[in-house]
Order: structure tokens, then sequence, then C-alpha cells
């Protein structure tokens, strides 16, 4: 199948700092891919590079066949590239049928109507409280988001990212600081993400990884070290050699 | 099964309250209005400079309290509604008062698209220098165009018909305060609409967090320009009340001393809530008109304790923290 995103030779250094070294990949709809790594191996630099919050050094990302480097973030997003954030940025003041509502609306183009609310359009509704019942937050629906819980947050950041209907998903640690008894919900969202979506997943969980991911990248230093199959990362040397640290010091050399 | 059940419960959530609060907004404005009235038959012309002054105080809420950019500069709307409203009377001869208000209304919208472009560029101080550029050049504009103007002699000659043809302006304000308090409370209604709807949710996202906003596709900066295109129609309709009610257009509708007092009031009553802004413009120049009537060389003196005073202890403002203690007890039993 052809590639709905691709990443060609992406660069990008803070000071003398490489946290992205010429990494390339390409994602196809439908696939499940772990993007794994150690802390500061560039993971979420990566997501800011390719979502457009960042300027890179060098290297071009694609989507779905359109080169959209010069795009801004805002473009991407309207392309199908979604992204969540690993620290949760939710609207402290909102409830968390409002986030899904604005992500609805915002996605059909009917987030700047002056008049009505959404909470009296039926086929938004229906769409928000699916999603919501989805990530067990329909009891939350309409309480503020800084009364509910943090794992509960990160749960409608998840609902958010799936209500903007991407076509590309990025989901950087989306089950970090959920409590063990609602990741659950979290994979069974995943599970149920419609077939075409290309899904990659930052996460540390390794249980996680093997059970959502068909295709596990290893990132280290910037660099890809591992593109492969979830039954072989553990056997890699180099993986191996970037968990026990050898490689986090190697980086400072350029 | 049980995701028919709960759909059910969201869908049914009781959307009742708000309706109820627009109306009991129009209800508390209609009685304000009909008190003062009945209590200060003599002093409508300060009651209907209140009613301009609280559609600038809106108009500035909307973009400062509820997307939370910062402008010194939002009497260039004000000021721009005015004098399209007085130049169109004065110099075409368009006398009728609702064609000026329609005038004010769009030159405020159209101040405001330009104000928009060039404070968007950028964030937090420098766009607040930004928006005191803005003002004194507006102001200086106006100076300097003095044959349309009438430049710091003030813009006369404005002679607006009765409106709907009956209602003729008379010495005693009384038609001008009519018809300000029906502009104030369309206005109020409309902005009640507004900032309840989808667009009203996307600014306070806005406001919070621009860049999460991004990250949902939607353009922060195409949002806030449409809310100041909205924000100068409001103030473009106070603007031309001014104009109207007065029959004249000094200087200072379009000066940097009454952006910033705007926002004086704005933040007294409480940012980010209509109610809000209404009540710390009635507060602010009822307050200015009675101390400084009492107490000439003291009044600034009381002004500047008062707004201490509600900056440390009020931080909602007058309107916000009442408003908060009032609904603290609700809160339990929801
Ligand atoms: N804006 C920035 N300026 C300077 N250095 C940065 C910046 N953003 C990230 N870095 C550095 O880049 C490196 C990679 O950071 P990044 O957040 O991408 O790591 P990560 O793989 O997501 O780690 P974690 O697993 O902890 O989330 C780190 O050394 C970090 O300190
Ligand atoms: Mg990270």
């Amino acid at each position: 199948m052809s590639a709905v995103f691709e990443v060609a030779n992406l660069k990008r250094s803070f000071g003398g700092l490489v946290v992205t070294n010429d990494v390339s990949l390409s994602m196809a709809p439908g696939d499940r891919i772990a993007l794994i790594g150690p802390n500061g191996a560039g993971k979420t630099t990566f997501v800011n590079l390719v979502t457009g919050n960042l300027p890179p050094s060098s290297g071009e990302v694609r989507l779905g066949g359109e080169t959209v480097t010069r795009i801004d973030a805002i473009g991407r997003v309207r392309r199908g590239l979604v992204r969540s954030f690993q620290v949760t940025r939710l609207f402290q003041d909102m409830t968390p049928a409002e986030h899904v509502g604005l992500a609805v609306l915002q996605r059909d183009g009917r987030a700047g109507r002056l008049f009505g609310s959404f909470l009296s359009m039926p086929e938004v509704m229906v769409e928000v409280s699916e999603l919501l019942e989805k990530l067990g937050l329909a009891e939350l629906a309409h309480r503020k988001v800084r009364e509910i819980a943090y794992g509960q947050q990160r749960l409608l950041e998840i609902a958010v990212a799936l209500a903007l209907k991407p076509k590309v998903l990025l989901l950087d640690e989306p089950a970090a600081g959920v409590p063990q008894s609602d990741t659950g919900r979290i994979e069974q969202a995943l599970a149920d993400l419609p077939p075409d979506l290309a899904v990659l997943m930052i996460e540390h969980d390794m249980d996680l990884v093997f059970r959502f991911a068909k295709r596990v990248i290893v990132l280290a230093a910037g660099t890809i070290i591992f593109d492969g199959l979830p039954a072989d990362v553990t056997k890699d040397a180099r993986v191996r050699e970037a968990y026990l640290g050898n490689y986090a010091n190697a980086s400072h050399v350029a | 099964m049980t995701l028919a059940v709960n759909t059910q419960t969201i869908l049914s959530r009781p959307r009742g309250r708000s309706f109820r609060r627009d109306l009991m907004g129009v209800a508390v404005i209609a009685v304000f209005a009909a008190a003062g009235y009945i209590l200060f038959p003599d002093n409508l012309a300060l009651l209907t400079r209140i009613l301009s002054v609280a559609l600038l105080v809106l108009a500035l809420d909307l973009v400062t309290g509820y997307c939370g950019v910062a402008t010194l500069g939002h009497a260039a709307l004000f000021g721009s509604g005015a004098y399209a409203a007085g130049i169109l009377s004065a110099h075409y001869g368009i006398n009728d008062p609702l064609l000026m208000t329609l005038g004010g209304i769009v030159a405020g919208a159209v101040a405001g698209l330009l104000c928009a472009v060039i404070m968007l560029r950028a964030h937090g101080l420098p766009q607040l220098v930004l928006s005191i550029a803005l003002i004194y050049l507006f102001h200086e504009l106006a100076n300097k165009t003095s044959s349309w103007t009438g430049g710091s002699d003030g813009l006369s000659g404005i002679m607006p018909d009765p409106v709907f043809g009956l209602y003729e302006f008379d010495l005693f304000g009384h038609t001008a305060y009519f018809f300000g308090v029906a502009l104030l409370l369309i206005a109020f209604v409309l902005l009640r609409l507004v900032v309840r709807s989808p667009f009203g949710m996307l600014c306070r996202g806005i406001k919070e967090d621009p860049l999460r906003i991004r990250a949902l596709g939607a353009s922060p900066n195409a949002a806030l320009a449409k809310m100041y295109v909205i924000s100068g129609a409001v103030a473009g309709t106070g603007g031309a009340l001014s104009a109207i009610s007065t029959q004249v257009v000094a200087l200072d509708a379009l000066s940097f001393t009454q952006s910033a007092e705007a926002l004086v009031m704005l933040v007294l009553g409480g940012t980010g809530s209509l109610f809000g802004a209404l009540a710390g413009t009635l507060i602010f120049m009822l307050f200015e008109d009675y101390v400084s009537a009492a107490n000439p060389f003291h009044w600034l003196t009381m002004v500047g304790a008062l707004l201490i005073a509600v900056v440390l202890f009020a931080p909602k403002g007058i309107y916000g923290t009442a408003a908060a203690y009032f609904t603290r007890p609700g809160k339990a039993n929801r």
C-alpha cells in the first residue's frame, strides 16, 4: 500500500545537541507502530517536527503524497495529521463534552458559528457521547476538566484526537499517568480505531507496546536504531545498549 | 444498550439555565434602566453616556475578557463609530438615527479589523504597545483631518431625525436614553448568543492555550480577527450612540485615556463576563460623577484606591467575585 505519511532525512538540533538525526520513516494506512526509546531520545521532538510545531533544520514531511514541510501546523491537522500531547493540554474551565464538541465542530468547519450551542445539535452530540462513552468519560461529560482526575484527562486527550477523525494519528505516551485500571480503556479505544487509520504511538509501557504494535521503531539519541517486528526488538544488541544508557552519552559528540 | 442510555443522559442535559440567565440579564438591564429613568430624570445625559461607554466596555470584554488580548487602544473602535455616525449627519445629511448607527457599526467593525491585522502580529507586551500606537495614530488622524472631523474643536452639526420618524431627540434626552437602552439590550442579547456559540467556545480555548487550538486545526488569529470585527461593531454602536445623543464628537472619543478607562472599568467589574463589563461601567461612571462632584480634588485618588482594592482582594472584579460567592452553595447540590 502507498504511504500516507512519510518523513525523509529529518534533522534538528538544539544548540550543539542533535536531537533528531536523519530520521526517515513511512507509514501506510492501517499501520500500528510503536515508537520507543530512552528518555530524551527525541521522540516528542520528532512529533513536534512532523506536526509543524517546530521547524526542522532539514528534511521533508509528506502527507498523502503531498509535501507539507512548508505548511503550518494548522494545515497539517486539516490534512489529517493529528497528535496528542505527552503532558495533557486541555482547557481547564471547559467540560469533556465541550472539548469533544469543539473538535467535532472544528473538523466539520463549523467552529466559527456565531449562534446556537453544540448541546442542541443532535448529530454533534451523538458523536460526542459515543466518544466519551468509549473512553469511559460519559459520567463526567459536563464536569469541568479541572475537577476530573489526571488519568481521565489523559483519556479525554485521546477522545479529542479521535474526534478530529485523523488519517494519521500520533499519540505521545497516551498511557502515561493513567492508572492501571484505566489502561484497558485506552487499549480498547486503540483496538476500535478505524482500520485504515495509521497510528504511531510513543509508549514506555512495553506490555502495551507489544499488544498494540505490529511494528516497533526505536529511537536513541535522535537516530533510528531499530525498525522491525516487535518480536525482534528485545533481541537487538543496539537496542539493549541504548537502554543501558551508553547511547545517551554518545549524543553530545556532534 | 448502555451506550443508548448514556447517550440519552448526555443529550438530555438541561439547557434551560443559560436561557433563563439571558432573560434575567435582560430583565436586570431593563429594571436598572427604568430605575435610572425614574430616580434621575434630570440626569439622563449622564445615564445615556453610561450606556454608550457600556457598549465600549462590552466590546473590550470580548477581546480582552474572552480572548485574552490586552489592549489600551480600544477607543479607536468606539471613536471610529462616533465619527462615522457624526460625519454621516454633519457632512452627508444622513440624519436617520438608525442609518447613523449602522454607519457607526460598520466603521467600528472596519477599525476593528484594521487593529486586529496589526495587533495580532505580536503577543504580550509588544501587542500592548501596538495598541497604544494605534490609538495615537487614530487620534492624530482625526486631529489632522479637521475638515471632516472638526479636529480639536470637535465635530458639530449632527442633527439626528426622530427615531422611526416619530420620537424626536428632545432637550431632556428622553429619546436618546431609550434609544440607548434599546441598543444596549439588543447588543447584550446578541453577545450572549455569541459567547455561548461554538465560536465563543473556540475563543475561550484560544485564551487558554492557542497552541492546543492549532492542534485542533483552527487558526487562533483568524478567530481573533473575527472577534475584533464583532467587537468593533459593538464599540461602534456605542460611538454612534454617543454622537447621536450628544450631537457632538470630540477628539477624546478616540483617546488613550478613554481606552485606559474602559480597561479599568472592565477590570473593576470583572473580565470574561458580560455582566461584569456592565457592572464595572456603571460603578465606575457613577463613582466618577458623584465623587468628582463631591470632591473634585481627590476623586482620582479614590478611583485609584478602589482599583487597588479590587485587583488585590477581588481579582475577579466586583461582579465576578459576587457571582462566585453566590453560586458557591449551588455547586454542592449539583
Ligand atoms: N525546545 C528545546 N530546546 C532545547 N532542547 C530541547 C528542546 N526540546 C527538547 N530538547 C532536548 O531534546 C532532547 C529530546 O527531547 P524529547 O522531549 O524529544 O525526548 P523524548 O524522547 O520525548 O523523552 P521522554 O521519553 O522523556 O518524553 C532532550 O535532551 C531535550 O532536553
Ligand atoms: Mg517525550
